[in-house]
């Protein structure tokens, strides 16, 4: 995983090789600076006392300023107790001004690389996710996308930072600090060969306790908040129940649970700083009592003692460090896992290599099969054969789940076909690079997606030349330029995130005066004008043949009247062709289309009847043909059902 | 450790207001553990002292052990007090058993660290239960008040905004009162102890280690400012980083169709390249911060050696204020690990507060008024047609009217009548969304909406169940002012279907029961074959103990809104209100649910609101609303006779067919 990390972190290298290398520095003057303290310590203390020096000491002759040594049996006199004084605290001073320069280019250095290294990761999801087919995105679903890219990035970065700086200065700091107590105190330093043993030990015990504790904390944690944004979104229903008391009380009930579960957790969390604190305080003790002995026997100094505690607690102190990164290491674990799941997935759309471009804009669909999942037992399109010349406009008719929207997105090859073949222009749509392919086709999608910024730029998604006069005509066709001139700001105005500034129907013109832009051969509009008055439906409609007479139209849609007056239309039930034919020939052959029709129609059909009886009768009926279709609905839930169970997984 | 309440952190909390008054408020919470945060403060008490002490002792254990000379000259620290209670472990002979000496006072020092230890455990224990209690009490209030509140908050705050309330903003409290105040608490002790002992050994110096401190305090600010500034910085480019991500992974399809990946990467590298700029400025300047505050006491140990030196020869008596010296340095030692502490905390202060703040006036917002003293009572209807109340559930319900000036109790029998007079309504001071609008329902009919998107259809179905309050007396209900009736009464006596499906966490069953919670598994079970929709519950994995989650994310569009018509018909309520109830479905579907819905309707005075044409044909009446206004009202056949608005609409339709 650190590894990963690592390769992560790659075009700053420098600032990475940088930031360990100040650390160390960082870390050895922190390790030396206790020397220096206790050298100023001992000279007073013997000093006081008065005891003659039992150790070399070297120092500046201020009076001289020359270095000299004053040799152990030297009774300290004044003067040297202030050079000597002077000497080791501006070394203090100088070494303390380093160590924070040090530790401060280090900061700063992780900083950047940390900043650089979340920049590429999160550049490098970015550009992966824009290369997803639509299935990869469907398998990692959108949602889960987001918060890769963002929440599992950001763990990613801390832990990054967190390696750089503190995995190196942990172990550094605990080498360091080991060696030196070993220099400077061989007798008392053995100490340390129990008590880092005995420290990490509790503390790796105790994480690995806690630490499930805590995940199944966080996960009743979040199921309790996960209850608060239920109810918030569903408040209206709430209310309109009188459930206040009610989900007040699942809610208390959550929040119980998770107190007691962060009690359990936090009740042994709580057990570190004791056990911890035991074991630091009984190595001090020890020190105590074993250098008590020597100082009493006059075998080292009282200021060497105190440096062996600074020693003993930077290097306990380091042994948790490392204890906190392993914890921490394990915990973005997942976070990482995740990316690499996203770094490492191929796009399942291969670009084709012909440079053929879309010219004429005819479509064929040769004994197409598909399936979301790839899967020939759970065929969402079954056998379609479908010839669509160019400059045709093609109605789709159909109930929700039969296909509809399956079918027109193999046309630009959102998906590619399990079998069969699509053809575009006689050509495979698998042979055209993506681009050409996608420059031909146009498709107004069923969710309709504006992107914040003026109605203009999004506008300029379709083409980003456009001249105004070009804007104006594509709007105009759309039926979008009167309400775009009646906005204050016209064509300038500020749409907001995902296009909140405008209704559902204004979106969706949007949607089609942006596809028209590109000036497409083939232009699919999925169930795009739903929001849309019968009337401006109509003018759309009419609108888009003057504006583009030769461009291949196909039209999904749920009204019939929509439809009606295509070149042919195509009747999908349950993921086959049930009739293609015009709207006079179906009316006749097709019983669905009759329908659909007459499901739409019937107050016209029936005018005047208006008496409940007679109505409630023609309910019935045309339910009792509807009900016999639910059976492949209900499957469609259950492929969905199963479809969450495995991005559970 | 792993911690939760560390989660959606963010260094740039906005400065709170107003600090003392939200951080009193947030200690009358621990009013209820009052006993405890006695021990609690009583053991940080202990343990500062425990810190203290044990380096007081320190002092003249190390000096004794030095010392060659026989006492009584001996100088162990200079303060006599501390001198006399070392050499009370061993009068007169300390250089003669040294080893008496240093295991006594070693036993000593260890004493007090145990007990250090067990008042630092206690302390942190009692925290723990306290502050688990705490937090879960302020969040059961505020769940409880945020249920109350009218829906107009809703309306107005966006749903993210009021979770920030539950999750970070509860969370940082948590941490205030479980890490940030005994910490500080025992930070300050510890700190003014140690200053107490300084100024007991020399003032002089103590007074140099104020004004350093002073110094450092100064640098902190500077540099903390800058890290703040930056850290904003930080936070607004995440905030765009994110925004950009969700909004382009979510369009990430017509990304596609538009041949845009390249473009919406490069773009991205822009907001991309920002970030990292401000954020390397942001954490560059934090982890300055570090190093500054590990050298701090090396600075002061320096500088008091030095000082302390000159004091001491210039002094005339170097001997004994050079043992003053070490002693003072090693409590130096002890001081920079709470500076680093408060340091450290003063930030999660300012969040806490302000996270408190924000909590305590969601908790202030004023919740629903309700005066209203009109109730829903069981009813039994004898022949005559006088109304009892009954304890059981009758299947028929009545209106107890108390009359405050008679002190009479009159009962109406729930039929369902629903009157507007002259309603005029808007949700913000100046802005009109209804007009003048009057209309009657009389029990068991059918009064259907038309227009379009904010003409006020669905503002007319928010004053009927009170989301939304009119003036007195302009909305009656079986001829009572509805202002009168209790808000929960009334709503339990109407049932909505909205265009929105909501479903919850749990099963198919518990999902329907939600419109009656005493409601059998036979009556659910016949309230959703009724709604037509047992046929697809009996289809699904687990039946009706199918589990559904995230709102009913593996149900179709129909199949949650046929459940929508189940629970409301569970609720069997006299009135109903079909909110653009199948505006999403397809024709197809919606005979399936049409059907549900006729029988749920059978009986029931029903408010459709539809933009469809086909499903409010056979209303009784039919309001066509413009711009908050009835412009026409009438049958299906009246309104087609006046060639109308409604007329248009419904031509229109038909013509282009």
């Amino acid at each position: 995983m650190i590894k990963k990390l690592l390769q992560g972190g790659k075009g700053y290298e420098k600032q990475s090789i940088l930031t360990v290398v100040f650390v160390l520095l960082e870390t050895a003057l922190e390790v030396i600076l206790p020397m220096f303290m206790s050298n100023i310590l001992n000279t007073m203390q013997l000093f006081s006392q008065p005891n003659p020096l039992k150790e070399n000491i070297m120092y500046l002759q201020f009076s001289s300023f020359k270095v000299v040594t004053a040799t152990a049996g030297t009774v300290i006199t004044s003067t040297m107790l202030t050079d000597i004084v002077i000497t080791y605290g501006v070394l203090m001073v100088i070494s303390a001004v380093l160590s924070l320069t040090f530790g401060a280019l280090a900061g700063k250095l992780a900083a950047v690389a940390g900043a650089g290294f979340s920049k590429t990761i999160r550049s490098r999801l970015f550009s992966k996710i824009q290369s997803f087919s639509f299935s990869n995105v469907d398998r990692f679903s959108t949602a889960s996308l987001v918060t890769r890219s963002t929440t599992d990035v950001n763990n990613a970065q801390q832990s990054f930072m967190m390696i750089i700086r503190t995995v190196i200065r942990a172990p550094s700091m605990l080498i360091f600090s080991a060696v030196m107590a070993f220099i400077k105190a061989p007798n008392l330093a053995w100490i340390f060969l129990i008590a880092v043993p005995l420290l990490g030990v509790v503390m790796f015990f105790l994480a690995s306790r806690v630490h499930p504790l805590f995940k199944s904390m966080l996960k009743k944690y979040d199921s309790m908040n996960a209850g608060v944004q239920e109810d918030l979104v569903a408040i209206r229903v709430v209310k309109a129940f009188v459930r206040e008391d009610y989900e007040e009380e699942k809610y208390r009930a959550q929040t119980e649970e998770v107190r007691k579960a962060q009690l359990k957790a936090e009740k042994l969390m709580v057990l570190m700083n004791p056990l911890v604190s035991v074991i630091m305080y009984g190595a001090i003790i020890s020190l105590l009592v074993i250098g008590g002995v020597d100082i009493a026997n006059g075998r080292i100094e009282s200021g060497t003692l105190t440096a062996m505690m600074t020693y003993c607690t930077q290097i306990l102190m380091s042994v948790m460090m490392i204890c906190f990164i392993a914890v921490q290491l394990v915990m973005s674990r997942a976070s990482i896992d995740r990316l690499w799941e996203v770094l490492d997935a191929e796009p399942d759309i291969k670009d084709g290599e012909n440079d053929k471009t879309v010219n004429s804009g005819s479509i064929q669909f040769v004994d197409v099969d598909f399936s979301y999942s790839n899967n020939a037992d759970n065929l969402t399109l079954e056998h379609i054969n479908l010839d669509i010349k160019s400059g045709e406009i093609v109605g789709v008719i159909g109930g929700t789940g039969d296909g509809k929207s399956s079918l027109v997105q193999l046309i630009p090859r959102f998906y590619d076909v399990l079998n069969g073949q699509v053809l575009v222009d006689g050509t495979d749509v698998r042979e055209y690079s993506l681009f050409n392919l996608r420059e031909g086709v146009a498709m107004v999608l069923q969710k309709n997606v504006l992107f914040s910024g003026t109605i203009r730029e999004n506008l300029l998604w379709g083409d980003k030349d456009a001249t105004q006069e070009q804007i104006e005509q594509a709007c105009q066709a759309a039926c979008a330029d009167e309400f775009i001139k009646s906005f204050p700001d016209g064509y300038d105005t500020d749409l907001g995130q995902g296009g909140v500034n405008v209704s559902g129907g204004q979106k969706q013109r949007l949607c089609i005066a942006r596809a028209l832009l590109k000036k497409p051969k083939i232009m699919i509009l999925d169930d795009s004008t739903s929001a849309v008055d019968t009337a401006t439906d109509a003018k759309i409609r009419s609108g888009l043949r003057e504006h583009a007479a030769d461009m291949t139209t196909i039209i999904i849609a749920q009204r019939i009247s929509s439809v009606e007056d295509c070149d042919k239309i195509v009747v999908l039930d349950d993921g086959k062709i049930n009739a293609i034919g015009t709207h006079e020939q179906l009316l006749k052959t097709c019983s669905i289309y009759q329908e659909v029709y007459h499901s739409q129609q019937k107050a016209t059909v029936e005018d005047g009847a208006t008496e409940q009886p007679v109505e409630t009768k023609t309910v019935k009926k045309s339910t009792k043909t509807a009900s016999a279709k639910t059976a492949p609905k209900t499957k469609t839930t259950k492929k969905s059902v199963k479809k969450g169970g495995e991005d559970n997984a | 450790m792993p911690r939760p309440m560390g989660r959606g952190k963010g260094m740039n909390a906005p400065r709170p207001q107003n600090i003392k008054g939200t951080v009193a408020r947030l200690l009358k919470y621990l009013k209820p553990h009052a006993g405890k945060m006695v021990v609690v403060f009583i053991c940080v008490l202990i343990n500062a002292f425990a810190n203290i002490a044990g380096t007081a002792i320190l002092a003249p254990l190390l000096n004794g052990l030095a010392a060659v000379k026989p006492s009584p000259d001996l100088t162990l620290t200079n303060i006599a007090w501390l001198d006399d209670f070392a050499y009370g472990f061993a009068p007169g002979n300390i250089v003669a058993d040294k080893i008496t000496y240093l295991t006594i006072l070693v036993c000593t020092i260890a004493g007090i660290y145990v007990i250090g230890i067990i008042a630092n455990y206690i302390c942190n224990r009692l925290l723990v239960s306290i502050s688990t209690t705490t937090m879960t009490t302020i969040r059961n209030e505020l769940f409880a008040h945020m249920q109350k509140l009218p829906i107009k908050v809703f309306d107005t705050n966006t749903h993210g905004e009021l979770m920030t309330r539950f999750t970070n903003d509860v969370d940082v409290m948590n941490e205030f009162i479980a890490r940030c105040i005994p910490q500080v608490v025992s930070s300050v002790l510890t700190i003014v102890g140690v200053f107490a002992m300084m100024f007991v050994l020399s003032w002089q110096l103590a007074l140099v280690m104020i004004a350093m401190l002073a110094c450092m305090l100064v640098v902190v600010k500077v540099i903390g400012g800058k890290s703040q500034k930056n850290f904003v910085a930080q936070q607004e480019a995440v905030g765009k980083l994110n925004g950009y991500i969700e909004e382009l992974i979510e369009g990430q399809k017509v990304v596609k169709a538009f041949n845009h990946e390249e473009i919406a990467v490069a773009e991205f590298d822009k907001i991309n390249t920002y970030w990292q700029t401000v954020s390397a400025k942001a954490n560059g300047y934090a982890n300055i911060m570090g190093p500054i505050m590990n050298n701090l006491s090396h600075f002061f140990y320096a500088a008091i050696a030095i000082v302390g030196a000159f004091i001491a020869i210039s002094s005339g008596e170097p001997l004994g204020f050079v043992g003053i010296i070490a002693a003072f340095l090693m409590y130096i030692r002890n001081i920079s690990n709470p500076i680093q502490q408060i340091a450290q905390q003063i930030n999660m202060i300012f969040m806490a507060v302000a996270g408190g703040e924000r909590v305590f006036k969601l908790l202030d917002t004023p919740v629903e008024v309700d005066d209203g003293y009109v109730t829903l009572v069981n009813a039994e209807v004898d022949e005559q047609g006088n109304i009892t109340e009954s304890a059981k559930r009758t299947g028929r319900w009545a209106w107890k009217h108390p009359h405050s000036e008679t002190g009479e109790i009159t009962y109406t029998e729930l039929k369902g009548d629903v009157r507007f007079e002259d309603v005029t309504f808007g949700y913000e001071e100046n802005k009109t969304v209804l007009r003048d609008v009057s209309l009657f329902a009389k029990p068991g009919q059918k009064i259907a909406f038309v227009g379009s998107t904010g003409a006020g259809k669905t503002t007319i179905t928010n004053l009927i169940n009170r989301f939304y309050d009119v003036p007195d007396g302009k909305i009656r209900y079986d001829g009572i002012n509805i202002n009168k009736i209790k808000k929960a009464d009334l709503r339990r006596s109407l049932a909505m279907v909205l265009q929105d499906t909501h479903l919850f966490t749990g099963t198919v069953m518990d999902n329907i029961r939600y419109g009656r919670l005493d409601a059998t598994d036979e009556e659910c079970i016949a309230a959703a074959k009724s709604a037509n929709a047992h046929q697809f519950i009996k289809h699904l994995p687990d039946g009706y103990n199918t589990m559904l989650t995230r709102d009913g994310e593996n149900l179709s569009q129909g199949q949650r809104q046929l459940l929508a018509i189940a629970r409301a018909a569970v609720a069997d309520p006299p009135v109903l209100i079909l909110d653009e109830a199948t505006s999403s479905i397809d024709t197809r579907t919606e005979w399936l649910i049409e059907k549900g819905m006729d029988a749920l309707m059978q009986g029931r005075t029903t408010f459709v609101i539809a933009h469809r044409l086909s499903t409010v044909r056979n209303s009784n009446a039919i309001m066509v609303l413009e711009h908050g206004e009835i412009i026409e009202r009438g049958n299906h056949d009246d309104l087609i006779a006046q060639k109308g608005k409604y007329y248009q609409l419904y031509t229109g339709a038909f013509e282009l067919s």
